[in-house]
Formats: C-alpha cells, sequence, structure tokens
C-alpha cells in the first residue's frame, strides 16, 4: 500500500521527527521500539508499515485514548471501590516509586504551604495546621497497581470533592492536576476527583503520612491505578486543560480507571 | 431417488468444510491472540506471579507501557471477533451440529486411536470425539480468559465480576491459567495441522 506523506510548508520535518521524540525518555523509546519492531511478522495485518515504530505507537495510542472515553463513561460516580476490615491490611505496606526509598522527595513540615490554583475562588495557600483540621474520613481499600500487584492500606484524610468545594472551586472544570515535590505530576478527571472515596490524604494507619508514603500529603483515588494517585503533593489546580503526567506522558493509559 | 440426493448434498457439503466466516474469524483470532498473550508475558513479567519470567525475545511491546498499549488495544479485536463467532456459531447450529454431542467413551476411544497414529482423518467435516471436547473447552477457556481479564482490569466498577474470581489477586491466577491452557492448546492445535496438512489447507480455502 503506498504511504501518502504529507510535507507541512515551512516546517522542517527533521525537527518535526526531534519534537515527536522528544514525547519519551529516550530508554523507554527505544525499548518500546524494540518490541514494535518484534511484531514485523504482524504487518500484513494493517496493510501499512506496523513495524515502522512511531505509525505503531501513535495507532496504539489513539486507541489508548479511545480507552480513556470508554472508562470514562464506564466510570460510575456512585460506585464504591470495596473496603476491607483493618485484618486486611497489607503489612508492611509495600514503597513504591520509580526512584528508591532513600531518595524519596524530603518536605520540610515547617514552613509548608499547600498552593492551590487555577478555576477556584480562594487562592490563599494551606498550612498543613489548616488542612488537619479539616473533617477526616477514613478508609482501607485496595491499592492497585499497574505492574499487576495489589496491596490493601488504610487512609485518613478529607473528601476532594469537600476540599474543591471549600476552594470555590468550579466543579464544572475537566480536571484537576497536581504537582509533587519530586517532579511528579497528575491530571485526574472532575467526576473521580468528586467521587465520594477519591480523598486528601494526611494520614496512613492513623499516623500523619511517612515520608516513604508520601508526606506532606498524597492523594488516594481507589478507583484509579497506583500511579493515579500522586504522593508528595505541593500544589493543586483546577484546570480544563489536561496537563497530563509524568507516566502518562510515556505512554501508560491517561484515564487508568479501575 | 433418494439416495443420489443424499448423496449430492454430501458431496457439496464436503466441499466447504469451513464456511468463510469461520475461516475470517479464526484468523483474526489467532492474530489477535498471539498479539494477547505476547503483550500479557511482558505484562506479566513487570510483576511474575510465579518464580520465573517470559524472555524478552518472546514478548511484545518492549516495556510495561508499550504491552499495556498493545494489550488494551488487541483486547477490542479479540472480544469483537470472539462476539461475532460466537453469534454465528450459536445461530448457523454450527456449535451444537460440529461439536456436540460428546460422549466420555469415545473421548477415550479416540484419544487412544489418535495417539496410535490410527485415528481416521478422511472427513474433515466431521470432529472426531478428542476435537469435540478441545474445541468446545477452548471456547469456554476463552469466555473465563475475556472475564477474569475484565475482572483485573476493572475491579471497582466490575467487582462483582471481580468477587466471582475470588477477587482482584484470585483472579489474576485464573487469567494466568486460562493463557496456558490456551497456550497448550495452541501447541497442540499447530502441530497436529502440520501433521495434517489438509487440516491447514481447508481452515484457508475451506476445502
Amino acid at each position: 500500500m503506498p504511504r501518502i506523506r504529507k510535507t507541512i510548508p515551512g516546517v522542517d520535518p527533521r525537527l518535526l521527527i526531534k519534537d515527536a521524540a522528544a514525547l519519551m525518555p529516550d530508554p523507554a523509546r527505544r525499548k518500546f521500539l524494540r518490541g514494535a519492531a518484534s511484531v514485523g511478522a504482524l504487518a500484513f495485518l494493517t496493510g501499512c508499515d506496523i513495524v515502522d515504530g512511531p505509525t505503531a505507537e501513535s495507532a496504539l495510542r489513539v486507541v489508548s485514548r479511545f480507552n480513556d472515553r470508554v472508562q470514562g463513561w464506564l466510570f460510575d460516580p456512585n460506585k464504591l471501590a470495596p473496603e476491607y476490615p483493618e485484618s486486611a491490611m497489607t503489612r508492611p505496606f509495600p514503597f513504591n516509586a520509580y526512584y528508591s526509598e532513600d531518595e524519596a522527595p524530603v518536605v520540610p513540615a515547617e514552613g509548608f504551604k499547600l498552593e492551590v490554583g487555577g478555576l477556584i475562588d480562594n487562592k490563599e495557600p494551606w498550612t498543613l495546621e489548616r488542612l488537619y483540621a479539616l473533617p477526616e474520613v477514613s478508609q482501607i481499600t485496595r491499592h492497585v497497581c499497574v505492574e499487576g500487584w495489589s496491596a490493601i492500606g488504610s487512609w485518613q484524610g478529607v473528601r476532594l470533592s469537600e476540599f474543591l468545594k471549600r476552594l470555590g472551586a468550579d466543579s464544572r472544570a475537566k480536571y484537576v492536576w497536581f504537582q509533587c515535590a519530586e517532579g511528579y505530576s497528575n491530571t485526574i478527571d472532575m467526576p473521580t476527583a468528586l467521587h465520594p472515596q477519591t480523598q486528601l490524604t494526611f494520614k496512613f494507619d492513623h499516623q500523619i503520612l511517612p515520608r516513604k508514603y508520601g508526606f506532606p500529603m498524597k492523594c488516594r483515588i481507589p478507583t484509579k491505578l497506583g500511579f493515579k494517585n500522586p504522593k508528595y503533593i505541593i500544589a493543586m489546580h483546577v484546570t480544563n486543560k489536561d496537563l497530563g503526567g509524568y507516566w502518562e506522558d510515556q505512554g501508560y493509559n491517561w484515564f487508568s480507571g479501575l | 431417488m433418494a439416495s443420489i440426493d443424499t448423496a449430492t448434498a454430501t458431496e457439496s457439503a464436503q466441499l466447504v468444510i469451513h464456511p468463510v466466516w469461520v475461516r475470517i474469524t479464526h484468523w483474526i483470532n489467532a492474530l489477535a491472540m498471539l498479539v494477547m498473550i505476547g503483550s500479557g508475558w511482558q505484562i506479566y513479567n513487570a510483576s511474575p506471579l510465579f518464580g520465573f519470567t517470559f524472555p524478552d525475545s518472546i514478548t511484545l511491546g518492549g516495556w510495561l507501557a508499550g504491552a499495556l498499549l498493545w494489550h488494551f488495544a488487541a483486547m477490542w479485536v479479540l472480544v469483537v471477533n470472539g462476539f461475532v463467532y460466537l453469534a454465528l456459531g450459536l445461530a448457523s447450529g454450527r456449535f451444537r451440529r460440529k461439536l456436540l454431542p460428546i460422549r466420555p467413551g469415545e473421548v477415550i476411544a479416540d484419544a487412544m486411536a489418535a495417539l496410535t497414529f490410527k485415528l481416521s482423518h478422511q472427513d474433515l467435516s466431521v470432529y472426531n470425539a478428542v476435537q469435540r471436547l478441545l474445541y468446545l473447552g477452548i471456547i469456554l477457556v476463552g469466555i473465563v480468559i475475556v472475564l477474569s481479564g475484565l475482572s483485573i482490569w476493572k475491579p471497582v466498577q466490575l467487582q462483582e465480576l471481580t468477587a466471582l474470581f475470588g477477587g482482584y489477586d484470585a483472579a489474576r491466577y485464573v487469567h494466568f491459567a486460562a493463557m496456558a491452557a490456551i497456550v497448550a492448546f495452541l501447541a497442540i492445535h499447530v502441530l497436529l495441522s502440520i501433521l495434517v496438512p489438509k487440516s491447514l489447507r481447508a481452515m484457508i480455502t475451506g476445502r
């Protein structure tokens, strides 16, 4: 099948390719292409260059966006994740990140303020003292990692919907974006942000969240995969723009609902 | 007269062993299965259930994110194609005609005959008892692998289904076991199609 190549006037194709390549960090990209190349035998399936890594990759990303929409449609705002008794908790609860535990960010409690912004009325930053004074809810739920393993933990904090209400957030906005101390970030959809079990978490097992679990706070979302539960949160924005996220930008599914 | 009519009917039935919808869904399923298995092995490697991992050279996707993209894309092909196959198989009466009845005595007798290379392959349009058992069995395994996969993918939205498999962690083992059954079936299926090449030809040309 002949391939149609469109040239955009005034755009240097080499620069375009460079830009596209920058979408994924090098090691991951190489790994992805190696896998894509190994399905050369499947090339005849579509009749086009599936072995051409970027072609396969962009096709797969289109399907992934489609899967986001399917999951958004499947998401029931009233369906609660199963809760467990304390005896079911996984002890010790695993530390998990793309860095080792001793490399986890250290956020000093003293003088800390959560920055809030975007489509909200009250943009005054929040001290931990004020955050801890918010009405507390508790849950013992299953954390499911994208890798497949799962662990049951106990988290306490304020309902994110309650916190958004106090910020005077525009609940018609599409997303909530989280910025974390180590540079990690996440964007979640508003229906999930308003889910009754979505929690801005300050405690693990009734103790102030230790550094290994994300001090000063994490966003516990039992309806999403673990990597969509940001830790070490230092800023939060309500927005209509999908600002992506650390893993999502590298090819993991954006919605990642459970 | 009556006997001639019957003979003609049998003859034309023998001309087409596999109608075109069987052949198309078979090969689409074969490709979707290869993608699901290859990417599934890569996903397994990210958090192995047992004391082994699959060599990178036989997995698909390169890394976890790539494998997940493949898995959740091929999933649609597998499920849509599977629905078409099941719907046509049930509606046309092919399943009932070809796969039933399954009698234990015949299964044992045909298995013995197969193992001693005495099984007849004269008429490919009639499945022997072992084939019936395996083909019906693999359809059921196919249903189990899709349902267990759904319960791993959506343990909150489809939590009732997940509970049916004994919870999230148990569903992963069920999904793995169903994969293993399919791979074992695939190995035997491919081996036998090589030993009886006209069966492979029938799945391509229909005759």
